[in-house]
């Protein structure tokens, strides 16, 4: 069997389709959208055409479409673009602790900047409770930002609740839904999302493509300033052939969203059932229904992540941990230890992410790799052993 | 992650992995907060270590060189054991990956807790052995 790829919330294989783009729009329609000359409509109309498509998955206006260099710029972008166009209003940011890294530290560092944040604590499958959230409301609150889905445990918030809260209080929410877009249904009227982050390299297209959603009406300072790209909102030339590339992945995932998300529902369910039932002492990380279609996450007692990975890579399976060698710090992630997993626990950890190219074969592989590699592990460990000795 | 062969071949086919009943000296390091845990057991006879054994709970590079430490002292006398410094066992794995490097740290300091439990309880001194820091941090920049 060929390499196996289980790590599709890192990144995602491009499609044919989509690799497609990239060629004619870099070297047939190569234009620059800003020209004048009639071969560079092409570029401008693949660039309005990708903006239409992204809107189309979200039920958004095309024109509420911004691109930008990735996921993470689209987070710095809301976040400090909304608290600096809103500031006479307040400085206070609501987020939780379970963020990805591009929104935690803007965060921390808007706080070494005036501004106040809360870090809303999440239960143990990582919901966020909106009590706590309607607790942590102030007058000077300005932006809550709460991500759509978790990449980490997969954990799915209950979105449109908080962003009736928001709503509400009229103040802006943004979502970071960089893992959940292209993969589950969101509706960012229905939502009352403000501000939405996404990426392209989770949908099959190209990294270094990402996008922001800004609601009509929203005030949101620049991050970017130069040329008048974007509706002079983001500068930069447009990088058409990723953008291009985007919306066909864009258009793709939406036309085989339902079908997709069954499929890998399935798998997902199967291999998390696989894995539990047939080794001990192990548990699911992340809410078991309200979770993302491929995310399997699971902790493995008595052992740590990296080497699990270095077991499985070995035998040609890629996949990823929490664990803190496997992050260069020193902590294990800070989703797990959110959820309130013990460091030991939080280490231990094995994440699985499925995607369109996965197979049943490619499943049952790894329940058949993975049983011997934990045992191997546990006998080689003195926590198994001081455990063996106290039964 | 950029290990060498000579890390993964350690890490794939540990030496020397397990316990060694009524073990002359045993040593007990690192934490489950840090993710390393290393334990180390020594037979030592006549001032020789005639096998040691090591259980690891950790990375790639944690069981490497805990597998390598072991490695590097069987048939030496306690004194030359202490001449089994991190660096050497870095050396002996053909080096690791700078992030990395406070592995061989601990492995050393599992080796010299192995040997001062075995000087406690033979009653003996063993020149230029400090006792163990439990509090000890392990992630400090190691000689290169």
């Amino acid at each position: 069997m060929d390499r196996i790829y289980f790590d599709n919330a890192a990144t995602t294989k491009m499609r044919d389709e989509v690799f497609e783009e990239i060629r004619k729009y870099s070297q047939s329609e190569y234009g620059n959208p800003s020209s004048v000359y009639e071969p560079a409509r092409a570029a401008k109309k693949a660039v309005d055409g990708a903006r239409e498509a992204i809107a189309k998955v979200i039920l958004a206006a095309p024109d509420e479409i911004f691109f930008t260099g990735s996921g993470t710029e689209s987070d710095n972008w809301a976040i400090r673009g909304a608290v600096e166009a809103n500031k006479s209003k307040g400085n206070h940011i609501i987020t939780s602790v379970i963020e990805h890294h591009a929104v935690l530290h803007t965060c921390e560092n808007l706080e070494k900047n005036g501004f106040e944040v809360t870090y809303l604590p999440v239960d143990e499958h990582g919901i966020v409770r909106i009590e706590d959230l309607k607790a942590a409301v102030r007058p000077s609150t300005i932006l809550i930002t709460i991500m759509y889905a978790n990449n980490e445990i997969g954990t799915i918030q209950p979105i449109r609740k908080i962003g009736q809260i928001a709503n509400e209080q009229g103040i802006i929410f943004h979502t970071d839904a960089v893992q959940a877009f292209g993969h589950i249904d969101i509706d960012v009227n229905e939502q009352y999302i403000s501000l939405m982050s996404i990426s392209a390299h989770k949908i099959y297209g190209p990294k270094g493509c990402g996008a922001l959603y800004i609601k009509k009406g929203t005030k949101l300072s620049n991050l970017i300033f130069g040329g008048a790209q974007e509706k002079r909102r983001r500068a930069g030339t447009e990088n058409v052939a990723g953008i291009a590339a985007f919306g066909r992945a864009a258009e793709l995932a939406h036309a085989e969203m339902k079908e997709e998300r069954r499929k890998t529902e399935d798998l997902r369910d199967y291999l998390i059932k696989g894995i539990l039932d047939n080794i001990p002492h192990t548990r699911l990380n992340g809410h078991p229904v309200l979770r993302l279609p491929g995310n399997v996450n699971i902790s493995f007692e008595f052992i740590e992540g990296e080497s699990i990975l270095l077991m499985l890579d070995m035998k040609g399976i890629s996949a990823s941990s929490g664990s803190a060698c496997t992050s260069g710090s020193l902590d294990p992630s800070h989703v797990l230890l959110g959820i309130g997993l013990p460091h030991e626990k939080a280490h231990g950890s094995l994440r699985i992410t499925l995607g369109r190219f996965n197979t049943q074969e490619e499943a049952d592989k790894l329940l058949e790799l993975l049983p011997p590699i934990i045992k191997r592990l546990r006998d080689m460990s003195p926590l198994y052993e001081e455990y063996l000795k106290k039964q | 992650m950029e290990y060498s062969a000579k890390v993964l071949d350690h890490f794939e086919n540990p030496r020397n992995m397990g316990e060694i009943e009524h073990a002359s000296g045993i040593g007990l390091v690192g934490n489950a907060k840090c993710g390393d845990i290393m334990k180390v057991y020594l037979q030592i006879e006549d001032g020789i270590i005639k096998d040691a054994k090591f259980k690891t709970f950790g990375c790639g590079a944690a069981v490497a060189t805990s597998s390598m430490a072991t490695e590097l002292v069987i048939g030496k006398s306690v004194k030359e054991a202490l001449q089994v410094t991190n660096k050497a066992v870095m050396e002996a794995l053909d080096g690791l990956p700078p992030v990395k490097v406070h592995c061989s740290c601990l492995a050393e300091e599992a080796m010299h807790a192995a040997l001062w439990d075995y000087a406690e309880k033979a009653g003996i001194v063993i020149e230029g052995l400090k006792k163990p820091d439990p509090d000890a941090s392990h992630d400090e920049i190691a000689e290169e």
